[in-house]
């Protein structure tokens, strides 16, 4: 099982510019999370300060029991052999070609023999479709290549914990299904903690388990991808939905007098830049029939579960929708609403302001809840969980 | 800086001990150092004996020529023309490459797979270039007073016997060890100055341009002032010859 993340009262300022404060969440082992947020609020120094290779102004980052931001520079790398991250760019090493740079972590860290080390960097290789492409050096590949080798080269050690910067940047629509469908599956083989930093609503939408979004210097939320996916947050609304009307301005904040023109100018006909209304849960991505069953969905499902009734509304709804007839009677819980709709009907995504919670029936909070490890996350300021 | 330094040292006797980066680090510094060494070192000896061999003429000791520039040479000239050129050639390329790859992310990559930098990179090179300075600090002292010896002897009509047997009369084994040790001082400080600059420098591609050029300079005057130092405290331990 992957190692669990425990962020609390992260701070970090570059100078006198707060980058973000008293970031606190929990990323759960195992399940796949993702990081929204516009250009430029700090999402890869949050990838960087999780690997300790920046140096957070306070708080903490306890992964099996280490602090990073506190532990020994020798604890540190012990600690970051469990990480793989891919970085934006790849990060390739330019002097040496694929083939060496995947085998990098395996002769640095393993005793491995050079026929072991072939037969799993081969094999990674193929996972991402590089064969074919060992012996060309990073310069001379396109920056999707570079950065499907860089996810090989995260990837050779198993790691428990993956973390992704934009994997998706840079790369074509299909390409981001694949890698989407790619990783998906790799936490159904290996059980990992994944966290994905990106901007890419289709991906946030259809791969985690978790949705968090940072906005204004701080994270407004982070929870069941429920949650988010639901939620009447402007931001979050504003930022799914691809839309100018909103908080979120070209330059991160917008003032109210801009705000007050563009509603003028929508409410003149204007288009407001987003296509459709795509709030709502959509189904999640499976792995590939013939793998094993994720084992994060059945503990996520056990967790949100037990947390459902410190849930809004919509997302306990949304919840509840997505559960089989007979998960929804061993959680001793049915919806309201949908009630006749058949197993493995989805809910539209329309938007569902108007519900609250007396539609939710059965008594939440006695459910038959399966016995789980899983502690509630603390509430900070911006957690939605 | 400092606390770098001190990493390195400690590095030197952490394992494992990249063997194969050592020697591909000492054979590229050294073939970037070696000719401009030499071609700098001839006229380096040849001045040294123009300019001696004008003065001491006057004064009629012209039996004290080679003593004088093996002195010069050897002491002084040699440890610090290898520097600069270990600096100058070697150090800013070296800063170069390692600035590049902190600004491209690698450095920030491998730290992650859990590979320290400074083990993996930044010893060797330091390693590789105290060795290319130990190295070519031979290599520029025999070559300077070969180029001392042309000059007196064939330019100016010194007596090869007198310049060849002047070589013991001032200069001592000492003299040699100094000179050696200051190398090996100078190429840890060369080594260290350009990794440290090439692992922090501004962001950007201008950035590291400038980082190359702040670790030639600051190699430069830290150099010139420990060189002092080094020769101060010489003085004052070894005795002169004779006293």
């Amino acid at each position: 099982m992957g190692a669990e993340v425990v962020v609390e009262g992260l701070t970090k300022s570059f100078g006198r510019q707060t980058i973000w404060r008293d970031v606190t969440l929990t990323l759960p082992p195992g399940e796949v999370s993702v990081m929204l947020g516009p250009s430029g609020t700090g999402k890869s120094v949050f990838l960087k300060s999780m690997i300790g290779l920046l140096k957070p102004d306070r708080g903490k980052c306890v992964i099996n029991g280490v602090d990073i931001v506190s532990c020994s520079e020798h604890k540190l790398y012990e600690v970051r052999k469990l990480f793989g991250v891919l970085f934006q760019d790849g990060a390739l090493f330019g002097s040496m070609n694929l083939y060496d740079n995947v085998a990098f972590p395996l002769r640095e860290h393993t005793k491995k023999s050079e026929t072991e080390i072939k037969r799993i960097v081969l094999e990674k290789m193929e996972m991402v479709g590089l064969t074919g492409a060992e012996k060309k050096l990073p310069g001379e590949i396109s920056g999707g290549m570079r950065k499907r080798a860089g996810l090989a080269r995260a990837l050779v050690l198993d790691p428990e914990i993956i973390l992704c910067d934009e994997p998706d940047s840079g790369l074509d629509p299909v390409r981001t299904a694949y890698l989407s469908q790619l990783l998906i599956d790799l936490n159904a083989q290996i059980d990992a903690t994944i966290l994905i930093v990106t901007h890419n609503i289709n991906l946030a939408r259809t791969v985690p388990d978790n949705l968090g979004m940072l906005f204004r210097r701080e994270l407004v939320m982070f929870g069941p991808r429920e949650v988010l996916l639901t939620s009447d947050e402007p931001v979050v609304e504003q930022f799914l939905n691809g839309r100018r009307m909103g908080p979120i301005g070209m330059s991160e904040e917008k003032d109210v007098a801009t705000m007050a023109a563009e509603q003028a100018m929508a409410d003149a006909g204007h288009h407001d830049g987003s296509t459709e209304d795509v709030r709502g849960v959509v189904p999640q991505l499976q792995p590939t029939p013939g793998l094993p069953e994720r084992m994060g969905v059945r503990r996520r499902k056990d967790r949100v579960m037990s947390i459902l009734h410190t849930l809004p509304p919509a997302a306990q709804e949304g919840i509840i929708e997505s559960l089989t007839p007979e998960e929804q009677r061993r959680y001793g819980v049915r919806p309201h609403t949908m009630a006749t709709v058949p197993a493995g009907r989805r809910p539209s995504p329309a938007p569902r302001g108007n519900l609250n919670s007396e539609r939710i029936q059965g008594d939440l909070n006695v459910a038959d809840i399966p016995p789980t490890q899983w502690q509630p996350p603390q509430h900070g300021p911006g957690g939605g969980a | 800086m400092f606390a770098l330094g001190l990493d390195v040292v400690r590095g030197f006797f952490q394992r494992p001990f990249q063997f194969r980066e050592f020697i591909q680090q000492s054979w590229f510094i050294a073939s970037v150092s070696i000719l401009p060494t030499a071609l700098v070192a001839i006229p380096f000896g040849a001045v040294i004996a123009l300019q001696l061999g004008s003065l001491v003429t006057q004064l009629g000791a012209q039996s004290f020529m080679g003593a004088a520039s093996v002195l010069a040479i050897i002491q002084q000239a040699a440890p610090l023309v290898t520097a600069l050129l270990v600096a100058g050639a070697g150090g800013s390329a070296m800063c170069a490459d390692i600035g590049a790859r902190t600004i491209r992310e690698e450095i920030d990559a491998m730290e992650v797979l859990g590979v320290s930098a400074v083990q993996r990179l930044v010893v060797p090179r330091v390693l590789a270039s105290m060795l290319v300075a130990v190295l070519l600090n031979g290599l520029v002292s025999v070559v300077g007073v070969l180029g001392g010896y042309f000059f007196n002897v064939v330019l100016q009509g010194g007596t090869p016997g007198a310049y060849l047997a002047g070589f013991s009369a001032l200069a001592q084994l000492p003299d040699l060890w100094i000179s050696e040790i200051k190398a090996l001082i100078f190429g840890f400080i060369a080594g260290v100055v350009a990794c440290y600059r090439g692992l922090h420098p501004a962001p950007g591609p201008k950035g590291v341009g400038d980082a190359v050029n702040q670790s030639v300079v600051i190699t430069f005057l830290l150099l010139f002032f420990v060189n002092f130092v080094l020769t101060t405290v010489y003085l004052t331990v070894v005795p002169a010859k004779g006293s």
